[in-house]
């Protein structure tokens, strides 16, 4: 048996889930010494068109198909709607951002935007110049969506198009919104924003089916927000905005586990959040949130606001 | 007055060259706004002014002002008839259309706002009753169902009426029978009729608080400063009381002119009507009082940029216009019987009812306008809202509309009680049977 994940494209551009967009001929199954394109489009006596396509086979050599030999099917998500709804068994995802080592560079933001196709003038993750009392001392606070464990927005939503997973992520199913933008009223957090307009993103990309854990294509008239990046969580990898950070200010992780990274630094999530006094925005709120800040002291920048001066 | 001069007087009418005119506008707008929404589901709600922030605006500030006003039909004819109010009758059918119009025009505007109106049948497939959509949806389908019957059983003893006094074999008439050939008028209908009505008044009264309620909830049941409200309930019922009872009070002055109706709509129900709606002003100011007020005593740090905006700030026009045109002058004018004339009272209805229409705005769009986390790195027109001409003509042809569905029911049915009327002549005035 062939797995198919396996299989990568020649050319890394294409998204994971692109590749394949003619699927295999029926089974795979049987394969030996030959491709296995090959040896089903013969059993199934399928001409060959003489166009040959490049692919890399499991074992990492790059073989050589026929392209009559692919069959063009409905593209299938790796996931189904079913699994992304329910997230990954036996996770807990919760985020630290250290507020001592932001100095809004927004290169979070701007890998965020970019990974998420997010429109022109909206951000998921926004960076406030924040300053509690008129003498208190300002400083940089990025927000992401806070994944509530009581989260209001799913509270409202009358058709269930955002959600609560078991690993603690809040999803959306832009496939499922109605555009009542009901959870943008009720998110304390201002986290949400909307397709108001038809979304300006490649064709190959509109053209895939909708996945809450990309949170693309992004479709118009309905919300999105930062979804965590649960689709680079099941490779493994960290979300785009904590390995886009030079100076290492967010931290990802399994509350499970008890251990969060932001790449560089990996720590025990109990430990820092007790040795560096870690709270929750609005708390007296009640809604939980998955994301925990560190108090700015002892900052690695002086605070300064260049938009406003 | 004989029974036959109240058919006459009472028959609708055909439209006069004014009538002719007005229902032409109101058309004209509705396809205007019509053609609007047509370009808002091509291109999306980027046609209008909203943004993420003001992420609701006029449509929704729309929508809350036609539940509001649609609970008048529920004030009138039940709460009235239950509390014995015996000068109604006139004012019933007119209050009644004004609740089914306006809750119809409620679920249509509900719709315009949707992002994505294609899927609208989610909210039947994918229903989930934890969401206070979804009991706004049950509330408002049950409330425009009964309002409907409410309309229609008491019209159905004005059928054989209207069947008579049609042209035979017309189509207006075959329209008649088509709804009411059944109605005899026998003892054993009346009967049944009455009992269906006082069993709809009484069913009707919860639930009429219930669809404001429940609409009211839609902002009370998040965190966000100026909604954030256990009061929010008998706010919202008060106001709608009071902006339905102005609407019935320039109906009855509008119709009243319109079809010469002196005889019926005397000075005495503006008279009453007046009253009503001073004690509906004052209740509706004293929640005000508690809902600005009691904030603005404390100051808490997320209430204060929405309360300045509303006391100084950006809104403040507009929310002291409202206060004070569309509560405290009807209440000053109103305590006088001189203000309580048809056209005065006229007057004040208009004031109250556009005082209301932008003080639902007031309650939606500036509390949204002032989130807990500031208003940062985002284009000036975020900050801000303004709404598009295509919102605009959206709006107005849905207000339009309500107002022509009004009158195209009044060219076909008569807008006053007929057999109530008369009914009513017979009982009051035993001298009457001589005069018959």
């Amino acid at each position: 048996m062939v797995d198919l994940s396996k299989i990568i494209p020649l050319n890394p551009q294409i998204q994971r889930r692109d590749f394949l967009k003619g699927a295999l001929l029926a089974s795979l199954a049987g394969c030996t010494n030959h491709d296995p394109f090959t040896t089903q489009a013969k059993k199934e006596s399928v001409k060959p068109s003489g166009q040959m396509v490049k692919l890399l086979s499991t074992t990492g050599e790059i073989i050589e198909v026929d392209k009559a030999y692919l069959k063009p099917t409905e593209e299938i998500p790796s996931i189904s709607n079913m699994a992304e709804r329910m997230g990954i068994e036996g996770k807990k995802f919760v985020m630290v951002i250290d507020l001592s080592r932001c100095r809004n560079l927004k290169k979070c933001q701007e890998a965020c935007n970019h990974a998420h196709f997010v429109s022109d003038h909206q951000n998921w993750i926004k960076v406030y110049p924040m300053q509690d009392g008129e003498k208190t001392a300002p400083y940089w606070q990025p927000t992401t969506c806070m994944h509530c464990d009581d989260p209001p927005c799913v509270k409202v939503c009358p058709v269930d198009a955002t959600f609560k997973r078991q690993d603690g992520i809040v999803g959306i199913d832009a496939d499922r919104c109605i555009g009542c933008r009901f959870c943008m009223a009720a998110c304390p957090y201002s986290t949400r924003v909307f397709n108001w307009d038809t979304p300006i993103i490649p064709q190959a990309v509109k053209d895939l089916p909708y996945s809450s854990e990309t949170s693309c294509p992004p479709k118009i008239g309905t919300v999105s927000k930062c979804d965590f990046c649960p689709d680079k969580a099941r490779n493994g990898e960290l979300p785009h905005c904590v390995t886009a950070c030079p100076n290492g200010v967010f931290f990802f992780g399994d509350l499970n586990e008890d251990s969060i990274t932001n790449g560089s630094e990996t720590m025990r999530f109990s430990d820092l959040i007790r040795d560096r006094s870690g709270y929750r925005l609005m708390e007296e709120l009640g809604t939980k949130p998955s994301v925990y800040y560190l108090p700015p002291v002892d900052r690695l920048f002086p605070f300064k606001n260049e938009e406003n001066s | 007055m004989s029974s036959n001069k109240i058919i006459t007087d009472l028959l609708p009418q055909k439209f006069g060259k004014t009538g002719l005119i007005w229902t032409a506008i109101l058309i004209l707008l509705c396809l205007n706004g019509l053609y609007c929404y047509i370009k808002q589901i091509r291109f999306g709600l980027g046609v209008t002014g909203l943004r993420d922030y003001a992420s609701w605006g006029i449509y929704i500030s729309n929508f809350v002002f036609f539940v509001a006003i649609s609970l008048v039909g529920s004030l009138i004819t039940a709460i009235f008839r239950l509390t014995g109010v015996e000068w109604r009758t006139p004012l019933t059918r007119i209050s009644e259309i004004i609740a089914v119009s306006a809750i119809l025009f409620a679920s249509l505007i509900i719709i315009v706002d949707m992002g994505r109106p294609d899927r609208f049948w989610h909210l039947f497939v994918y229903s989930r009753l934890q969401s206070p959509i979804m009991w706004d949806v049950i509330v408002i389908t049950t409330y425009l169902t009964l309002s409907v019957l409410f309309l229609y059983f008491p019209l159905l003893a004005d059928i054989p009426i209207l069947i008579k006094n049609s042209k035979p074999g017309s189509a207006i008439q075959k329209f008649y029978k088509f709804i009411g050939a059944f109605w005899k008028g026998t003892a054993e209908q009346f009967r049944i009729s009455e009992n269906a009505v006082k069993t709809i008044s009484v069913m009707i009264i919860p639930i009429a608080l219930a669809i404001h309620t429940v609409t009211s909830w839609l902002f009370a049941t998040t965190y966000r400063p100026g909604w954030d409200s256990t009061n929010f309930g008998a706010y919202f019922v008060s106001g709608a009381f009071l902006v339905g009872a102005g609407g019935v009070v320039v109906a009855m002055y509008v119709f009243r002119r319109a079809y010469q109706l002196e005889a019926y709509i005397t000075d005495k129900h503006f008279n009453n009507m007046s009253k009503v709606v001073v004690m509906l002003a004052l209740l509706y100011l004293y929640f005000n009082v508690n809902e600005y007020l009691v904030p603005a005593f404390k100051m808490k740090k997320a209430e204060e940029h929405h309360l300045h905006s509303l006391f100084t700030g950006e809104f403040s026009l507009l929310f002291w216009s409202a206060i004070i045109l569309g509560m405290i002058v009807p209440v000053i004018v109103l305590l006088f019987p001189k203000g309580r004339k048809p056209f005065p009272a006229f007057i004040m209805g208009l004031l109250v009812v556009v005082g209301a229409w932008f003080k639902r705005f007031l309650i939606v769009t500036p509390t949204m306008l002032s989130p807990f986390l500031p208003m940062h790195d985002v284009p000036e027109s975020y900050k801000h809202y303004t709404p598009t001409w295509e919102e605009w003509s959206i709006t107005i042809g849905s207000l339009a509309g309500t107002l022509l569905i009004i009158t195209i029911f009044t060219r076909l049915f008569p807008i006053i009680p007929i057999h109530e009327t008369i009914e009513e002549m017979e009982h009051s005035k035993p001298e009457k049977h001589e005069a018959n």
